[in-house]
């Protein structure tokens, strides 16, 4: 059995006395249970803010991509920011499932089903955002490649605009099919406790016929590992390949060799952000304090630390590049229309919300705290969001032609499709809260033994005995 | 579709599940499967179940997204429509690695669940015998099936020796099939009858 010994000194992922049964209740029993007030205010909120951005987008397709504010100067505004900012914001999902699973960090159990759907929600309002900026959004399957009528006319595969549709939609899928493959156990637990027919029906229809065989157990780990090893390469590619459509350009300011590793830090930071958001409100009206405990937030704290001094050496090696490689133009952008300029206060917003607040973090009482946590994971998404505006506009509103120099500010349609991808975005999470487990049950319950609160209770017997006594009365134990 | 007779014993902890599993497979009887509500490491070899093979077959259809497409990039630029574009080679092998890339985790991911679901007859709305509501909840079930040779007692007997709490006899189809899980179940009904005459 795989029962391996612990340090003493680690705090259990599992607060309070739980057992197995526990262990179900406590996750299960909010989606039989009917929706409590502030899930109907919330969902009816997202609602309305989804059906504005629809009415956004219905206007910009009917009237055309004119209604934006984007010009000769400024071809990529809000819509490609939010873009960039929406897939980083999945970033922390896969990272989560995949890379900490490699890890064996046996705190991703708490975090990772919520932290999926985030993903998978977040990958859904990036997509829009290229496509509707298309213009004729009716003509978004000329990027696939596909034998047409028109002559064999192909797709550029060396443009690095298709690689995107490439990364995003295998990075949709493969999240997708992570998170399912997964729920795949926890259907089946709500099923064989479904006290009504058309519950039985549902998730007997969604759990896919599992029953926990042994050997469908064994597949699924050997799929899970498989899965998560494919994954982390794929984290990593996918923002390195947004990062190309900047990089492989010759935009002072985009044209950099940096720009893959520092994008996918800056979306790793982001994407903690916003798992920590999401779960500091889920853990709060879900009442699953016991399950996500201040051990995870402190875990992705340290995470948003590292990546947010990762990203805030990036800023530096820029500006030192941009001095160092005494390229007058790239000096320019750099210190004279980013740091300075029209649009200098969003590089100043970019530079307090990612590089100098999350410092806060190198204390553990603050990492501990829920409300400073809460209250940064909004400063870090801000942040970031203010990172990809910089990145694009102060890039591009001045450029080599000193005539077509142009400030940018965005129209209602712009503001309104953002708005409505979070509209979207709650709007799905709000229906997985009610309807989905939003801690992945059977692996908590893998891990109770291990590192439950009970298990620590257990141990004080040995307190005194040494850490071999321990293993071998745990390997021995039957 | 076969249904069988089975001994059902209940577990309340996988730590007195494994030596009941190792006894079973001592005293030869036919073990149909275990049921546990997640993954306990070790029990796979415990019940002498072969190592599975699905990692092989990711590698296969990854390595079959890897061809798929570099030989399509590589046949349209240079074959089917040789274009010209902004002067660079028709074979530009560093531009083609990211698509290469993604379309061989892309191949390799859907396979393999596709292969997990077809091996585990996995599939929306198919239905297997639960053999314990509480499989999947917090119990490990073993299930001991009959044949000619065991008696029944016996198993059972077995069984509560080996630690296992509630122990029951149950005729259940041992496949899977589409419909309701209900033991109402038209069809459930009609194989037991069947069985029995």
């Amino acid at each position: 059995m795989h029962l391996k010994y612990e340090s003493t000194l680690r705090e259990p992922l599992v607060d309070g006395v739980k057992d197995y049964h526990q262990v179900t209740e406590d996750i299960i029993s909010p989606i039989e249970g009917k929706p409590g007030k502030l899930w109907y205010v919330g969902f009816f909120i997202s609602l309305a803010l989804l059906g504005f951005g629809a009415f956004s987008v219905f206007w910009q397709i009917y009237f055309g991509v004119g209604v934006w504010n984007l010009n000769k100067t400024i071809g990529w505004g809000w819509d490609i920011t939010n873009f960039v900012w929406w897939v980083g914001i999945g970033h922390a999902g896969t990272l989560i499932s995949a890379i900490l699973l490699l890890f064996r960090q046996g705190w991703r159990t708490g975090v990772n089903r919520a932290a999926e759907a985030m993903t998978i929600f977040a990958v859904m309002c990036a997509g829009q955002f290229p496509i509707i900026h298309m213009g004729r959004v009716w003509m978004a399957f000329f990027i696939l490649p596909y034998p047409n009528t028109r002559g064999p006319v192909w797709v550029n595969f060396n443009s690095p605009l298709l690689w995107d549709v490439f990364a995003i939609s295998t990075y949709f899928t493969v999240s997708l099919l992570f998170w399912y493959s997964g729920l795949l156990p926890d259907f089946a637990t709500i099923r064989d406790r479904a006290k009504t027919k058309l519950r039985k029906l549902l998730y007997g229809v969604a759990a896919f016929g599992w029953t926990g065989s042994t050997k469908h157990w064994q597949r699924h780990e050997a799929l899970s590992l498989v899965l998560a090893g494919l994954s982390t390469p794929l984290v990593l590619s996918v923002h390195t390949i947004v990062s190309f459509d900047f990089a492989t350009s010759v935009i002072p300011g985009w044209h950099t060799t940096i720009f893959p590793p520092y994008f996918v830090a800056g979306a790793i930071f982001s994407g903690f952000a916003m798992v920590q958001t999401l779960l500091i409100i889920t853990r709060k009206i879900l009442h699953l304090e016991e399950y996500i405990t201040l051990g995870h937030m402190e875990a992705m704290n340290k995470v948003i630390v590292l990546t947010g001094s990762v990203v805030g050496c990036a800023y530096l090696t820029e500006l030192f590049m941009a001095w160092y490689g005494a390229n007058p133009y790239e000096f320019d952008t750099f210190f004279k229309y980013r740091a300075a300029g029209p649009l200098g206060w969003s590089y100043w917003i970019m530079m307090t919300c990612n590089v100098i607040t999350p410092q806060v973090f190198w204390f553990r009482k603050m990492r501990r705290n829920v409300m400073v946590t809460f209250v940064m994971s909004i400063i870090v998404n801000i942040g970031m969001w203010f990172e990809r505006f910089v990145i694009i506009c102060t890039s591009l509103y001045r450029d080599y032609l000193p005539s077509s120099w142009s400030y940018y500010r965005p129209s209602w349609p712009e503001v309104g499709f953002y708005m409505g991808t979070f509209g979207l975005f709650f709007t799905c999470f709000f229906l997985f809260a009610k309807y989905f487990p939003v801690i992945a049950v059977a692996e908590i319950k893998s891990i109770l033994k291990t590192s439950g609160q009970n298990y620590k209770e257990k141990m004080e017997v040995y307190e005194e005995e040494s850490a071999e006594k321990f293993a071998h009365d745990v390997a021995h134990a039957h | 579709m076969a249904v069988k007779n089975f001994v059902v014993g209940l577990f309340d902890d996988e730590a007195v599940l494994f030596p009941a599993v190792k006894k079973v497979r001592t005293a030869g009887y036919k073990l149909h499967d275990v049921y546990t509500p997640f993954p306990v490491h070790g029990l796979d070899h415990a019940m002498g179940l072969r190592e599975t093979s699905l990692h092989t077959a990711g590698f296969i259809y990854g390595i079959t997204g890897t061809t798929t497409a570099l030989s399509f990039m590589s046949w349209v630029f240079n074959v089917d429509w040789p274009l010209n574009i902004g002067g660079k080679p028709h074979f530009p092998l560093p531009a083609f690695i990211p698509i290469t890339f993604e379309l061989t985790v892309l191949f390799a991911a859907v396979g393999m669940v596709m292969t997990f679901c077809y091996l585990c007859q996995l599939m929306p709305g198919v239905k297997k015998h639960i053999f314990h509501p509480r499989q999947t909840d917090d119990k490990f079930v073993m299930v001991i099936e009959l044949t000619e040779k065991t008696n029944a007692e016996e198993v059972k007997n077995f069984l509560a020796a080996a630690g296992a709490k509630d122990i029951n006899e149950q005729k259940a189809e041992a496949g899977w099939w589409f419909g309701r899980y209900d033991k109402e179940d038209e069809f459930y009904t009609r194989q037991i009858q069947t069985a029995n005459a």
